[in-house]
């Protein structure tokens, strides 16, 4: 039976990322626009927000991915640090920027609905200060990432960084909740609930959401590709001076 | 390892001024505030007991790249990492010898910089009980921080991004039950947590710390 470590392969990874990028990025494109276009067009205006409801559209499947994002990171450094496979710390190193570009967005999109609809840009809300935090963690683990030279000693602290990190942000998660009460709404969706917002937002928003997941997938698969070529190359040229 | 606790104290003591610096820079720090905000001592009386915290935790991020990067310069961490010493005790006790240089004093200096900031009456012992409780928890983290920038060449700036978010829920908690305490509300449930982060870093973190540091070492 073929096992999923065979992906674990640079070459193997490559050649099936290779396959399923193109249909990857075609469905995320399709679903990215049609959710977007059905969203921002074809839904009524909330009855006391107006239309700064479509805003939800992006706020929401970006805050999603967010924190997705870093979790994905917590398994490829948990698999890098357990079975060693190259790709899989390449992996966690090509999922940050994404991550903290998703964060970015849920902070800003945020603001810009906060502004009509709570009157301030920014509040120290419990939610709002735990995305900055973890906005921070992406930081942090990035900028670990560039400082160091050595491609394994770059993979072994960061994704040590990483499980460490996940732990004081789920922390800090809490410990904001403690400090400030939210102005923040709850959870808006969850699979258990029977509530939800309402249908005409819900299905669209439900098509942006894997519009969001796709696109995180096809560009993991598409800079985890460049970190693996870029390594080779360097390999090369450095068999290369070592030749002459 | 008490020869290297007692090692690790004295050179922070006598090596060019890692011990009082610490202290100066708490001092400055809150020296500065009432420059920024101004002198009314109801506003400083509000804001006395956070001042005092976000004081320590830089005065006690200042010191940190001091606890690996000159063993790492000479040679010596290599030397500990060879000796019959576990890593994780040896990373234990340096956590300890910053404390001990570092967090201790700041603790016992809390008070009398609270008199600058006029800090109310009854925040006092809170004050001081939070620090004490939470301090420790700063020099692990801390640590693990440092230990994970120790071959960078001047990483002291990645340090700070590295440990001042993993600070975010120790400097939550004691600030909470300083102003808390100085407010005069109960304050026993934030310093439960803050105990309860303490305990946890000082139980775990030294592990990861050890990790890191083999890491660098290899």
């Amino acid at each position: 039976m073929a096992s999923i470590w065979e992906y674990a392969n640079p070459k193997k990874f490559i050649a099936t990322t290779d396959k399923l990028l193109p249909w990857v990025s075609a469905l995320a494109v399709a679903t990215l626009v049609s959710g977007l276009i059905w969203g921002f067009f074809f839904t009524p205006e909330d009855y006391k927000q107006g239309s700064t409801v479509k805003i939800i559209y992006l706020h929401v499947p970006a805050a999603l991915m967010a924190i997705n994002a870093w979790m994905m990171m917590l398994v490829a450094s948990l698999v890098w640090i357990v079975r060693r496979h190259h790709v899989s710390a390449l992996a966690a190193r090509a999922a940050a920027p994404i991550g903290a570009m998703m964060t970015m967005i849920a902070l800003i999109t945020g603001a810009i609905w906060g502004q009509p609809m709570w009157g301030t840009w920014w509040e120290w809300d419990p939610r709002l200060t735990s995305f900055l935090i973890l906005f921070l963690f992406y930081l942090g683990y990035m900028a670990l990432w560039s400082a160091i030279e050595n491609d394994d000693t770059a993979a072994d602290l960061t994704s040590i960084l990483c499980l460490v990190g996940s732990v004081f942000a789920l922390l800090s998660r809490y410990a904001v909740n403690f400090w400030n009460q939210g102005l923040h709404q709850g959870a808006s969706l969850s699979m258990d609930k029977e509530e939800h917002v309402a249908d005409v937002f819900y299905y669209p928003l439900l098509v942006c959401i894997a519009g969001f997941i796709l696109l995180f997938v096809a560009l993991v698969f598409l800079r985890t590709q460049t970190e693996i070529r870029a390594r080779r190359t360097r390999a090369l040229l450095a068999r290369e001076r070592l030749g002459q | 390892m008490i020869a290297l606790l007692i090692r690790d104290i004295r050179l922070a003591v006598r090596a060019g001024g890692g011990f009082g610096l610490g202290l100066a820079f708490f001092l400055i720090v809150v020296a500065l505030v009432p420059f920024g905000v101004g002198p009314q001592s109801a506003l400083l009386a509000k804001i006395a007991a956070g001042i005092l915290w976000l004081g320590a935790l830089l005065a006690c991020l200042l010191s940190l790249d001091r606890i690996f990067a000159l063993d790492w310069e000479d040679g010596s961490l290599d030397l500990l990492a060879t000796a019959p010493v576990p890593m994780e005790a040896a990373v234990s006790v340096k956590a300890f010898a910053h404390w001990l240089t570092t967090g201790l004093p700041l603790v016992l200096a809390a008070p009398v910089f609270g008199l600058l900031l006029n800090l109310p009456g009854p925040g006092y012992g809170p004050l001081v009980v939070s620090l004490l409780l939470g301090t420790p928890a700063l020099s692990v983290i801390g640590t693990f921080g440092a230990a994970l920038t120790v071959g960078i060449k001047r990483g002291g700036l990645l340090l700070s991004l590295l440990v001042l978010p993993l600070y975010v829920p120790t400097l939550i908690f004691g600030a909470e039950v300083a102003r808390r305490g100085a407010e005069e509300m109960a304050y026993h449930t934030p310093l439960l947590m803050l105990a309860g982060i303490t305990c946890g870093a000082i139980a775990l973190l030294p592990f990861a710390s050890a990790a890191v540091l083999r890491v660098n070492l290899r």
